[in-house]
């Protein structure tokens, strides 16, 4: 019998970051046979490299309902995908470092607040001290997101493929596509290395290169190429728990339980996508290294022993697209996650299985349409 | 107008014999040229600590050593600045946006605890090698270390192993280092030999070139000599370190039977191989070398990379000893002064020919040399419960673990398991991680490939980094010397 069952797939998922993997988890879990095609390797770009902030803090606010409803998938992500993908809990802390910066953060929960939503919190100093002993003394307080936290990117995004394997869909690794036609209600997905793939239904998350897809069905996006940088220090006692950021300039900065130092937050260095490559810029390192000097004065002894830079694409108004295509029936996107799409990985691959298998979500997304764009 | 002082037309990094004599042709020709070397004495690996060495009878160290002495006077004379005790980390990739559109190399380099960056149109890459890493169960046990390691502390401090001393390995560098130990009257219990005995039918064809070598009088004579005076057990098939805390014994396997040797100190070796994670974290490709069993980057005959600007010489491009790896030096140096439109083609061919030819009577009979002393599969891939990663203590056994979760290759392995991503950036464990994976899956190191590597390639502190200097004046005061 298994030798007669066809293995044209129903859905093919173009790209396999952690967005392209949990679009395929959520559709294998309503039987939905999946074929996710990747040029590289799963998790070889921004989904396998990033900081691995799992932050609803300080989220623009067309996103909150999205980033709220994945904190809870994150909260029981073993029961998604039988493994707990590193994610600890302690918490995401933005610090003010002056009275204005807090004045600012004050105004945020009142924003959040008048929406619904209830987080997000403002601490004052003391607490701040009581959450964050080793921050500089000049820190005035802090926006708390208590439920936020962090987990390991590359294992959170292979979880997502072996239990989307565990559940039928397949992983074609090595082959970027190159073309897309659709003819007779079915598209053609043919890959650079002479692969030709069928399907009723494509997704498109391909990342920084997810413009390219979307411009070869005639809908043009004005992706940016993006390279964010981090870097990691030898290890430190034990001495935070929370991933702190600040106010006032970009740091995202976080311990690991090794002992080791994560920082980063938003310096880019050079993105060349063609080549899969990207080159790191140190006087905006520097001035990264500048912000961790003045916040964590235990911090200046530390030695920095590894940096990198991955590959991600930016919106123009820094939201992702997500949703069905403005162009073509049967093509849905999912991209464009402006540097901070790992926290949204678990819900958007559950929101585009909604439109693919039911026509619609429970969630507003309507922020995120790629008409947005449209000339 | 800026301060041309951090504007060169060269930086030669390393002062070995091929950043030696780099750097001295170049400058004598006119170029502008700054020797950057992260030791405080020129040398390099071989000639390491040649102007200061506490050894002063000759006889010890050799008159190979002391060639390198003959490097220093050229330099001193072509007007080159050297930098000793710079460090450099990161060499990014030539930019060609500046305002006259010439090319800009960007070097980050750090000296007596600052930062700097410096810009040049040109880099040569000599950074020499590094000794193959060498698991065996026990080796991060103290009182177990590298035989070069130890080498550095006999050139630089005249320090010898007290105690019962053991060495293992294989490799003309083991011998030349027993032969120094001898001379210097040291105890040396017993040498290990774990040359595979295969290697000798593979190796035999190649052996009239070998009888060619420059080398082969005198690695006959240091050979000789060793097994006249100290016990050398052959055959050596597997090796352990034991002891608690400290090393207490070495325990190896000969013809199938266990033995046991009292040891407090015990020096391994089994070859060098490039170090090139400066190379790599630029760019510059690089592939698999059969023979010498390791990566190297992808060369021209004048050592220039697939990276525009960025040339090599030296061990740092392929293993080729001392005399080649000078030979190598000057060539790069004129092929740089070419491109940079300082000499003609013919003017730059004219120039290298002796050079050409000294390389290649340096180059004779390396190939049974590599042949012979390539490391047995046994210590190029250990056993399961072998540390292979030390910054991380991954074992051999977990590598192959995670090849059976799909881990493909060394880069995976980072993701997986963190190893290669500690302060020594895949330098003690790259090759081992390579050829455990590349065995497990049944498929030739080749093509499971090599760590992409970044810079820093060498840990600076983040003070170092906050305080990086914006201006020329700035780097001009923390740089003053
Ligand atoms: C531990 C060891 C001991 C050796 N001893 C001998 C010996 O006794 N006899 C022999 O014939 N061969 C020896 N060799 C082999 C040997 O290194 C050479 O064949 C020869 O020294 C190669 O010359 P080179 O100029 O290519 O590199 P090297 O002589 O190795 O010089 C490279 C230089 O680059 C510097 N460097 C590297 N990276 C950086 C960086 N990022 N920033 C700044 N500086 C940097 C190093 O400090 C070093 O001084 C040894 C090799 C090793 C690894
Ligand atoms: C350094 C860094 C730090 C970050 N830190 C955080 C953080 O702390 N918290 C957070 O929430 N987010 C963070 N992010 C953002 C987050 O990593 C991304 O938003 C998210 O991983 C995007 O996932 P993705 O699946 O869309 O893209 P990717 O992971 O890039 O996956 C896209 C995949 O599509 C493949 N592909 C592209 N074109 C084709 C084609 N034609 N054919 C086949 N395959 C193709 C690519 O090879 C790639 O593997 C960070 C990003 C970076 C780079």
């Amino acid at each position: 019998m298994t030798a007669t069952v066809s293995t044209r797939p129903d859905v093919i998922v173009i790209g396999g970051g952690l967005h392209g993997c949990s679009a395929a988890l959520h559709l294998s879990m309503r039987g939905v046979r999946v074929l996710v095609l990747e040029k590289d390797h799963v998790a070889r770009h921004a989904s396998g490299v990033n900081a691995g902030g799992v932050r609803q803090l300080g989220r623009h606010v067309a996103e909150v309902p999205l980033t709220v409803a994945s904190m809870a998938l994150w909260h029981r992500i073993r029961d998604l995908v039988d493994d707990d993908c590193g994610f600890e809990s302690h918490g995401q802390i933005k610090v003010a470092e002056s009275e204005a910066e807090l004045a600012t953060s004050h105004a945020r929960v009142a924003e959040l607040t008048a929406l619904g939503f209830t987080h997000e919190e403002v601490v004052g100093q003391d607490e701040l001290r009581a959450l964050v002993p080793a921050i500089a003394d000049h820190c005035v307080g802090a926006l708390v997101s208590r439920g936020d936290g962090a987990a390991i990117p590359f294992r959170t995004t292979f979880a997502f493929r072996r239990k989307a394997i565990s559940l039928g869909a397949r992983f074609q690794e090595g082959g970027a596509v190159t073309r897309l036609v659709r003819k007779n209600n079915l598209w053609s997905v043919e890959t650079a290395d002479g692969g030709v793939y069928e399907a009723p239904v494509v997704v498109n998350a391909a990342g920084a290169w997810a413009d390219r897809i979307a411009a070869q069905v005639g809908e043009p996006v004005p992706l940016e190429v993006i390279a964010p940088m981090l870097m990691i220090t030898a290890r430190v006692p034990p001495f935070i728990k929370p991933v702190v950021g600040a106010t006032g300039r970009t740091l995202s900065f976080k311990q690991f339980p090794n002992g080791t130092v994560l920082i980063g937050g938003g310096l880019l260095g050079r993105a060349m996508r063609d080549e899969n490559r990207t080159e790191l810029d140190f006087s905006q390192v520097s001035v990264n290294a500048r912000t961790v000097w003045d916040l964590f004065p235990c911090m200046r002894g530390a030695t920095i022993v590894r940096s990198w830079a991955g590959i991600e694409a930016r919106m123009p108004d820094q939201i992702p697209v997500i949703g069905p295509s403005g162009t073509q029936p049967d093509l849905y996107h999912s991209f464009g996650f402006s540097a901070h799409g790992f926290q949204l990985g678990p819900i958007v691959g559950r929101i585009t299985a909604d439109l693919i298998t039911g026509g619609s979500t429970d969630l507003p997304i309507a922020p995120f349409s790629i008409g947005r764009f449209a000339a | 107008m800026s301060a041309p002082k951090f504007d060169f037309d060269i930086a030669v990094v390393g002062s070995g014999p091929a950043g030696l004599a780099a750097a001295a042709l170049a400058a004598s020709k006119g170029a502008s040229v700054v020797l950057l070397d992260e030791q405080a004495e020129p040398g390099g690996q071989i000639y390491r600590a040649v102007t200061e060495t506490p050894v002063r009878d000759r006889k010890v160290l050799g008159p190979d050593y002391w060639h390198g002495a003959e490097l220093l006077g050229p330099l001193r004379d072509s007007g080159a600045a050297h930098w000793p005790g710079a460090t450099v980390w990161s060499v990014a990739r030539p930019r060609e946006d500046g305002p006259d559109g010439e090319r800009s190399i960007q070097i980050g380099l750090s000296r007596n605890g600052a930062a700097a960056m410096l810009i040049v149109r040109h880099v040569i890459l000599a950074t020499g090698a590094l000794e193959r890493p060498f698991p065996i169960p026990g080796w991060t046990l103290p009182g177990v270390l590298g035989a070069g390691a130890a080498q550095v502390l006999l050139k630089t401090s005249g320090l010898v192993p007290s105690g019962a001393t053991v060495m293992a390995g294989s490799g003309p560098l083991l011998w030349l280092l027993a032969w120094q130990y001898l001379q210097a009257g040291a105890r040396i219990d017993a040498i290990l030999d774990t040359t595979p005995k295969q290697n000798w039918r593979a190796a035999l064809p190649l052996l009239p070139g070998f009888l060619r070598s420059p080398y082969l009088a005198k690695g006959m004579k240091l050979m000789l000599e060793v097994r006249r005076k100290l016990t050398v057990i052959g055959n050596v098939t597997a090796l352990r370190a034991d002891g608690d805390g400290a090393l207490k014994s070495v325990t190896y396997t000969r013809n199938g039977t266990e033995h046991r040797l009292p040891a407090d100190t015990l020096l391994l070796h089994h070859g060098v191989v490039p170090n090139l994670n400066l190379a790599n974290a630029t760019g510059c490709a690089q592939r698999w070398d059969e023979q010498q069993r390791c990566w190297r980057p992808t060369t021209d005959a004048w050592g220039a990379t697939s990276v525009e600007g960025v040339s090599l010489a030296g061990d740092g491009a392929g293993i080729g000893g001392a005399r080649a790896a000078e030979e190598a030096g000057r060539l790069a140096a004129l092929d740089a002064l070419h491109r940079l439109g300082r000499i003609g083609r013919e003017q730059r061919d004219q120039l290298a020919a002796p050079h050409r030819a000294a390389l290649d009577r340096a180059l004779t009979g390396r190939a049974f040399l590599d042949t012979l002393y390539t490391p047995a599969e046994a210590f190029r891939a250990p056993a399961d419960d072998t540390i292979v990663c030390r910054c991380e203590e991954i074992t051999a056994g977990a590598v192959r673990e995670a090849v059976r979760l799909g881990c493909s290759g060394p880069n995976q392995a980072k993701s997986f398991l963190r190893c290669g991503m500690g302060p020594c950036q895949g330098r003690l464990c790259g090759p081992t991680v390579t050829e455990v994976i590349a065995a497990e899956r049944g498929v030739s190191p080749a093509e499971v490939g090599y760590y992409r590597l970044r810079p820093p390639v060498k840990p600076i502190t983040l003070a170092e980094l906050a305080a990086l200097p914006k201006t020329d004046a700035d780097i001009d005061a923390v740089f003053k010397h």
